[in-house]
């Protein structure tokens, strides 16, 4: 299991030429490889969703996939959602909302919630209650999560 | 211009929603990895462990003069039980650490342990909290004759009367099963080895960094100044990062031993079967009522599981003492008898968690009330109300005093808002259709911010409870302030920046809170117990208070004024009523530069404060409507209302969002997660798709009504509001599922009450 593959890993935008354990997960790939800490481990089952990260616009666990799998496509990770200082409306509303607490499961959230609304913009409530499940908040009671993504998502819209 | 009551965004988000907040694991890049090798088994010898020919493995054999962890209580009844860093000869539950690698990465380290082979012969062991209690059962710890590590005790004199004449004597048997706190984040630290200086630094995602080097520098006997303790960005604590465990105490001595930089991050398979766990607790409870509903006297037999181990610094007694003091809550009862234990087993260590015992006190005290009005033929309502506490300063049988709070007004507010006449009708309509309604409420009180008098009172050797807070406004009229406080999500950081910021007129930007190093701030507790808003924040009222004396003297003296006459805001020193001012960096400026014209106030704008408070009870009320599916055993909530009075809210928006967050743990209790052991100790729940936290599908909207009792507990008039929304919802659920299945007569009195809880009681009752 120890011989490495050279990969290119296109990151935000950016191309990262790294050598990786085939066994080696994209989420670890991203943190240890790449150094993009913003994507967070709660899991590594798969269940709780920190790791949520965009791969050709879908939302992916990053524990569950490995880097070499991710070949040609375009990864997003929470460190791409800002442009320079100006924060995403999802970043802006998780903010003014109070949209997290310790802030741990937020770039997951953050990411779930940019694929949900960038594949359909006009979700319904139902909707993304049902996609937002997905990932597991312990602090918010996700009360101000929900609330943060449906104002961003009227931000969006307009 | 006031900050405080203002719900000001928290200056802790901008980094965080970006990633660029700064977790354990974030520093461990370049770290060799650590991962631990763990007891398949509850309970066995230790016969021998086989390392493999390559690869750093250590072992107990290798620990050379480090000590155990010994926690300590000054109560004759206590036993205390030392905890080895790792076991020579025993292990006393499954995941127990045995041994520790050392490897380049984590993947390898992973092979590296699964190499190791640790030769154990399996013993008896005790996992339930009232087997234990058995004549009979396997002995835990040999050094103890029976299983009772800690066991208190209270009679009043009028209890056996009051049991004997009552008009209705309620007798339950409460068992709250066993849960985790489970922060998003698991445990984890990262040692980094100065080659200069030899010291250690230990960043660990840890609630208390104070108390770690402590007990650290105690165990491996070397000084406190050989370490430096960092809290980063917590990813969550609710009480499980609280307190010393063996593998921090590792990391350090393998730091030095190796002379590098390591980092052990628990996987969450780890987290869920070796860090701590809470409310495994089961009670026989009586509570006599006179005919018109009154309380008169409350008997109870509490047995709480403490697990393998005694937790350091707040000991086992931690939960079975809480509940000996607080068992009736709210409630006015004049005779209470109580026998608590705590009682050890070979399942993973009992340590705090969100609310500590008052989840399952607080369900006892509510399905007792609901019980007798029904029994009696009472509006449940009304019984509490004939019951609730509403004189203060309110004595109880243990010697708690209550200050100022509004029980009944909460609980009037809660009811209030669901509008329960309208309710009763509905769900006599629903009913009929076969759909099933309940109402369910709970009130309580929560005692928060206090200091040592309360730790000093459980017999602790290490007395928690003070805050000291330094404040400093440098030159620019900028402001620094180093708390022992130690938060992990709580805003705490915005808050304190408010509060500071009336104190001192200038804006909470400007006010930077530093927290969570040792050696960047004094000595401290950290966060736990709904602590830090009310004793870091009174803390910090006054050290801020003494620099806002000095600038009114600096300004005092510029303006030809007299200090009593200058108010701070708005960044200027201004006499009052007058239009005459200065800027406050000005001042502060000239207390730094020109220190030679102010020589009252000396030089420098630096001052620290104490706060050690006595306590405060906050209060609140919960009040919901759930929907039960017979043929499932689903519950649906379908409204949650808080009525809660925690005094004067620093930031609302804080204070709603830990409302919230700990409402939806109060669900999770009250409903889904449970750990479960086999009848070997094998912990069953290994992942969080086995311990069922809830989803944004299962948590309501919680709707929060405010209440602001003005209490002289506490100096800034902000009680403690950590715990509550954990410590009612779990009653006030149960309740409501219990009031919807009224029609088959089922009473609860397990929580969680899972699906297969609530199916196996419906079945009960039709096939009787």
């Amino acid at each position: 299991m120890t011989d490495k593959v050279n990969i290119a890993l296109r990151v935000n935008g950016k191309s990262y030429a790294i050598a990786v354990e085939p066994r080696r997960s994209l989420a670890d790939a991203l943190r240890e490889d790449c150094g993009l800490t913003g994507t967070h481990l709660g899991c590594e089952h798969g269940v709780c969703g920190a790791c949520t990260v965009l791969v050709d616009g879908k939302p992916v666990r990053a524990c569950l996939m490995f880097a070499v799998q991710v070949g040609e496509t375009e990864v997003r990770t929470v460190e791409g959602l800002a442009k320079g200082e100006v924060l995403h409306p999802l970043q802006k509303q998780f903010w003014e909302n109070h949209g997290l607490q310790c802030g741990f499961c937020t770039p997951g959230f953050l990411m779930l919630a940019a694929g949900a609304l960038e594949a359909d913009p006009d979700i319904s409530d139902d909707e993304l209650r049902e996609v937002l499940s997905s990932n597991l908040c312990r602090c918010t009671g996700y009360q101000n999560i929900i609330k943060a993504v449906k104002l961003a998502a009227a931000e969006m819209r307009k | 211009m006031s900050w405080i009551g203002r719900s000001l965004p928290r200056l802790e988000d901008p980094a965080l929603v970006k990633g660029a907040g700064n977790y354990v694991a974030d520093v461990a890049r370049g770290s060799a990895s650590v991962r631990f090798v763990r007891s398949p088994v509850a309970s066995g010898t230790i016969l021998g462990v086989e390392k493999p020919d390559e690869g750093l493995v250590f072992t107990a054999a290798d620990l050379d003069g480090v000590k155990g962890i010994k926690p300590i209580l000054h109560r004759p009844d206590y036993v205390a039980i030392e905890q080895p860093v790792l076991p020579r000869d025993r292990v006393v539950f499954a995941g127990q650490a045995i041994a520790v690698v050392v490897a380049e990465d984590h993947a390898t380290a992973e092979d590296l342990a699964e190499q190791v082979f640790v030769d154990i012969e399996p013993g008896d062991a005790a996992l339930d909290v009232d087997l234990a209690l058995q004549e009979g059962s396997p002995i835990v710890h040999e050094q103890a004759s029976t299983n009772v590590l800690v066991e208190g005790k209270i009679r009043t004199s009028g209890l056996d009367a009051v049991l004997e004449q009552a008009a209705a004597t309620i007798r339950m048997e409460i068992r709250s099963r066993r849960q985790a706190a489970m922060p998003l984040e698991t445990r984890g630290g990262v040692a980094q080895y100065d080659r200069v200086t030899g010291r250690v630094t230990l960043f660990a995602s840890v609630q208390m960094p104070h108390m770690l080097r402590t007990g650290i520098a105690d165990v491996l006997g070397i000084p406190e100044a050989d370490l430096r303790v960092v809290a980063p960005d917590v990813g969550g604590g609710f009480g499980q990062k609280m307190s010393l465990f063996p593998e921090y105490i590792i990391l350090v001595w393998l730091a030095r031993h190796l002379q590098r930089n390591l980092a052990w991050i628990e996987d969450r398979r780890e987290n869920l079967m070796a860090s701590t766990h809470s409310r495994d607790q089961a009670f026989t409870v009586t509570g006599a009522f006179s005919a018109d509903g009154k309380l008169l006297g409350v008997d109870a037999d509490m047995r709480s599981n403490v697990g393998a181990f005694s937790c350091y610094p707040v000991t086992c007694g931690v939960e079975p003492l809480m509940a000996l003091a607080e068992l009736p809550g709210p409630y006015a009862v004049k005779e209470y008898g109580a026998r608590s234990r705590g009682v050890t087993t070979n399942t993973c260590m009992m340590a705090p968690y969100r609310g500590v015992s008052r989840p399952t006190l607080t369900f006892t005290m509510e399905r007792m009330m609901d019980v007798a009005a029904r029994r009696l033929g009472i509006d449940p309502i009304e019984i509490r109300r004939r019951n609730l506490v509403d004189t203060f300063p309110h004595r109880t049988p243990t010697g708690l005093i209550y200050d100022e709070g509004s029980y009944k007004a909460t609980m009037e507010s809660a009811v209030n808002a669901i509008d329960l006449p309208a309710f009763r009708e509905r769900q006599k309509r629903e009913w009929e259709r076969g759909r099933y309604f309940g109402f369910g409420i709970s009130v309580f009180n929560e005692r928060t911010g206090y200091g040592t008098p309360a730790y000093a009172a459980r017999g602790m050797d290490i007395v928690p409870g003070y805050e000291i807070v330094d404040c400093t406004m440098d030159p620019s009229g900028n402001v620094s302030v180093r708390i022992g406080a130690s938060p992990h999500g709580q805003g705490l950081k915005t808050s304190l920046a408010q509060l500071v910021a009336d104190e001192l007129g200038v804006t909470p930007q400007m006010v930077k809170v530093i927290s969570g190093d040792t050696d960047a701030t004094p000595y401290g507790w950290g966060t736990f117990a709904s602590r830090s808003m009310v004793i870091a924040g009174g803390a910090s009222k006054l050290a801020a208070g003494k620099i806002a004396s000095k600038l009114k003297v600096i300004a005092a003296a510029i303006l030809e004024s007299d200090p009593d006459n200058i108010d701070l805001n708005d960044g200027l020193a201004k006499i009052r009523n007058s239009n005459r001012s200065v800027p406050i960096a000005e001042l502060a400026r000239a207390a730094y530069h020109q220190s030679h014209k102010f020589p009252s106030v000396g030089a420098g704008l630096h001052e620290n404060a104490i706060y050690d408070p006595a306590g405060t009870f906050s209060n609140a009320s919960h009040a919901s409507i759930v929907e039960v599916d017979v043929e499932t055993g689903q519950v649906k909530i379908e409204r949650f209302v808080v009525a809660e009075d925690a005094g004067v809210l620093i930031n609302p928006m804080i204070v709603d969002g830990q409302i919230h967050g700990g409402v939806a743990q109060g669900i999770a209790n009250a409903l889904y997660e449970e750990i479960v052991y086999d009848d070997l100790g094998n912990c069953l729940t290994t992942s969080l798709a086995d311990f069922l936290p809830p989803t944004m599908l299962e948590i309501p909207t919680i709707e929060i009504l405010h209440s602001y009792t003005m209490s002289n507990a506490s100096i800034t008039k902000a009680k403690g509001v950590g715990e509550g929304g954990l410590i009612g919802a779990p009653a006030s659920v149960i309740n409501a599922v219990v009031d919807a299945l009224s029609p088959f007569g089922i009473e609860i009195f397990e929580m969680p009450a899972s699906p297969q809880r609530i199916l196996d009681h419906i079945r009960g009752k039709r096939t009787a």
